[in-house]
């Protein structure tokens, strides 16, 4: 009797290991809170879909240096580090120096491959390798004040070039007194995605610093021009376009256009509660016929560590969340981001509504994203990205914009040679 | 061997352990790891001597500018936080007065607020549009609104430092009032017989004899000067990363912070802080010998 209940006993125990295989824990580190609602509700999904691998997700949200210096010293010493990783863009390039620290995840890509925004998987690549993925698209657009618009009589859908954009925006200025457009002037948001539309950069493709060529300073007078010959422009109060400043003079319909980057969306929602269903977006003035209408800015490219145990669970998992049609309908639908999965944009999810879609004008964002999803040109970023980002915002575009004690030349040139030492 | 436990030959050393662990830990090993490290190019798993580059690359207009807020602040801090908190101390040196209790309470309350929180406020009130609060106060008087934090080096000095000010003029206070109690009561009486007036006391009694108490003051502000990073950070927050338009609000250690955490460049940031600390040492030493402090007193 005794013998038959401890093999009874066995059995269930046994039996009960089986049915509640304990999820394998990983660890995940981001610098941004709202990441972590997105990577939970997708941890959901994921077991429910997958009994057998289970996952115990614990995310932790630092300070977004902290976290990157963390991270870095983590990779440098070769312990502590998570499984899985959100790094920031402009810090990427400080993961792929030396030996580096993350797993290659050309595998789960590549049967995608030709689904994805290509720029968006080549700037987290080196030699082929890609080592993360990204949120977002950050597809740069042009949003329009239609009220401004309106009273200006501007029809939006006629600005072809950046010279319909000069001419529709004195045609405001003179109807109604206001400022076309705002530039940033201590930030790279403006000047950036206007040369990366023309194919230029801050780096040419072998990363030699390339700052200071014809393109990039000929843009760079054009902006100077929008603000003081044409005058359709001025400094962005409180220097950017992340000030408080800016939000509360743009929400008081201070200013007719702003072009930004997709993930702005949430800030007009956030910050500009004043302004909805008035915004409608466009795609980027392009500079000649056939030429680009946006340029791709920011990213947060998500890897998995080599030190993880579970380098191919957490890989796939990664796939899963920021690879898969699933994983980037629910991009859009918790954070809002232009997911880098194009062959999801037309998706019915993606025109369901929610607050975006009742913000905006558009019907459907992603129908005009669709359009220039091949006018996307990668930028390049290199070890010395944040070094020549700091030079844009701290003293080339106050130098030439807010108190011109520079040339366009002078400023781009001057920089660009103390980087070359 | 029971015995030499308790006798004289190792307890000392016993007591003294944790702090002798705690700085060769804590001080020793990061300041011989800094000096190492200002030699060498840090990337993971491939970290390398480079010789002086670090170094020669400090030569540039950034590092310069660094330099010069940095040195400008800290003189101007200094010219404005010890005046001042002095005669704020001798006024409020008299311990039956309620209402100095009350304002010696008010001015201390400003250090008490967090420099995130002040710093923040303070950029609000000094935002670039007609509407913010200081440029619509000094509208009727016919000033143009300015921008005060964008690109322009002199407001943006009297922001830092007038911040400082706001904030420590209380601490120094504490400081100076402690001292002040330190002085016989009987030396004023005696003046007073003598018929000296309040100036004469001030500067014959009071200030001679808070030598000391100005001696330390100085050196803390030659240090929290050259070490100023949080306040330049507060005010241009948000300018992603420690930088401020055309470099105004630049400090030694917000080049630190720029180079070696922002960019990463770890084996420069290094080199950064050993200049720093060359040339707080440098100071410190000159100041401490204006002050007579390393001659002996004569008695």
């Amino acid at each position: 009797m005794r013998r038959l209940l401890v093999l009874v006993l066995l059995v269930a125990t046994v039996a009960g290991f089986n049915a509640f295989a304990a999820p394998t824990k990983l660890t995940l580190w981001t610098f941004q809170p709202l990441h972590l609602d997105f990577y939970n509700a997708v941890v959901k999904v994921w077991n429910a879909q997958n009994p057998g691998k289970a996952i115990d997700l614990d995310g932790q949200a630092f300070p977004y240096a902290d976290m990157h210096n963390k991270l870095l010293v983590a990779v440098q010493s070769g312990v502590g580090a998570p499984d899985i990783a959100d790094i920031e863009i402009s810090k990427f390039p400080n993961f792929l120096q030396g030996t580096i620290g993350l797993v290659p995840l050309n595998d789960v890509i590549d049967p995608f491959r030709d689904k994805f925004v290509q720029a968006r998987l080549a700037i987290y690549a080196k030699d082929g390798i890609n080592y993360a993925l990204c949120f977002h698209v950050g597809a740069t657009v042009m949003y329009y004040n239609m009220d401004i618009m309106k009273a200006a009589g501007v029809n939006i859908d006629k600005i072809d070039t950046w010279d319909d954009y000069v001419a529709a925006g004195q045609q405001v200025v003179a109807k109604t007194g206001k400022p076309m457009t705002t530039l940033e002037i201590t930030d790279q948001w403006s000047f950036w995605p206007m040369i990366a539309e023309q194919k230029s950069d801050y780096f040419d493709k072998n990363g030699n610093v390339w700052l200071d060529n014809p393109t990039n300073i000929k843009t760079l007078q054009f902006m100077q021009d929008m603000m003081y010959k044409s005058k359709i422009a001025v400094a962005a109060p409180g220097g950017f376009h992340h000030a408080e400043q800016y939000w509360g003079a743009m929400n008081a319909g201070g200013f007719g256009s702003i072009w930004m980057p997709m993930w702005y969306m949430g800030r007009f929602t956030d910050y500009m509660p004043d302004l909805a269903g008035k915004i409608a977006i466009r795609p980027m003035p392009r500079w000649t016929k056939g030429g680009f209408r946006s340029a791709g800015m920011g990213g947060t490219g998500t890897a998995v560590l080599k030190q993880s145990q579970f380098q191919d669970l957490a890989k796939k998992f990664l796939f899963f969340a920021k690879g898969s049609k699933q994983g980037n309908i629910m991009i859009w639908q918790i954070l809002g981001f232009d997911p880098i999965r194009w062959d999801v944009w037309s998706d019915p999810a993606m025109s369901a509504p929610n607050k975006f879609t009742e913000y905006f004008q558009n019907d459907s964002v992603f129908k005009m994203l669709l359009a220039v999803k091949d006018e996307i040109y990668p930028v390049t970023l290199t070890s010395k990205t944040s070094d020549l980002t700091d030079m844009v915002r701290n003293t080339i575009m106050v130098q030439v914009l807010q108190d011109r004690s520079k040339t366009p030349a002078q400023a781009l040139k001057e920089a660009a040679d103390q980087l070359r030492k | 061997m029971r015995r030499s436990i308790g006798s004289g030959r190792f307890a000392p050393y016993l007591f003294v352990l944790p702090f002798i662990l705690s700085f060769l830990l804590f001080y020793f090993y990061p300041l011989v790891s800094t000096v190492l490290m200002s030699f060498q190019e840090i990337i993971p798993g491939q970290s390398h001597f480079i010789g002086l580059l670090n170094y020669e690359r400090l030569f540039n207009p950034s590092m310069y500018k660094a330099i010069w807020n940095s040195f400008r602040y800290t003189v101007f801090t200094i010219l404005i936080l010890i005046p001042i908190p002095i005669l704020l101390a001798v006024m409020l040196n008299n311990p039956g007065n309620p209402a100095s209790a009350v304002f010696r309470g008010a001015l201390f309350i400003p250090t008490l607020v967090s420099v995130v929180v002040a710093g923040t406020i303070i950029r609000l009130l000094f935002a670039g549009s007609p509407s913010a609060i200081v440029n619509s106060l000094l509208g009727p008087f016919g000033v143009k609104p300015m921008d005060w934090l964008i690109g322009n080096s002199t407001s943006a000095m009297i922001l830092l430092v007038g911040m400082a000010t706001w904030r420590w003029t209380g601490v120094n206070i504490i400081y100076f009032l402690s001292g002040l109690q330190n002085i016989s009561r009987d030396l004023y009486e005696a003046a007073n017989i003598d018929g000296a007036s309040a100036w004469y006391r001030l500067f014959r009694i009071t200030i001679p004899l808070l030598k000391p108490t100005i001696i330390f003051v100085t050196t803390i502000s030659v240090f929290g000067g050259f070490a100023m990073f949080e306040e330049s950070y507060i005010l241009w927050s948000g300018n992603s990363g420690g930088g401020s338009p055309n470099n105004v609000g630049l400090t030694m250690v917000g080049y630190i912070y720029l180079k070696g955490f922002q960019g990463g460049a770890m084996g420069l940031g290094s080199a950064i802080g050993l200049i720093l600390l060359l040339i707080v040492l440098a100071v410190s030493i000159i100041q401490l010998n204006l002050f007579g402090f390393f001659k002996k007193e004569d008695g």
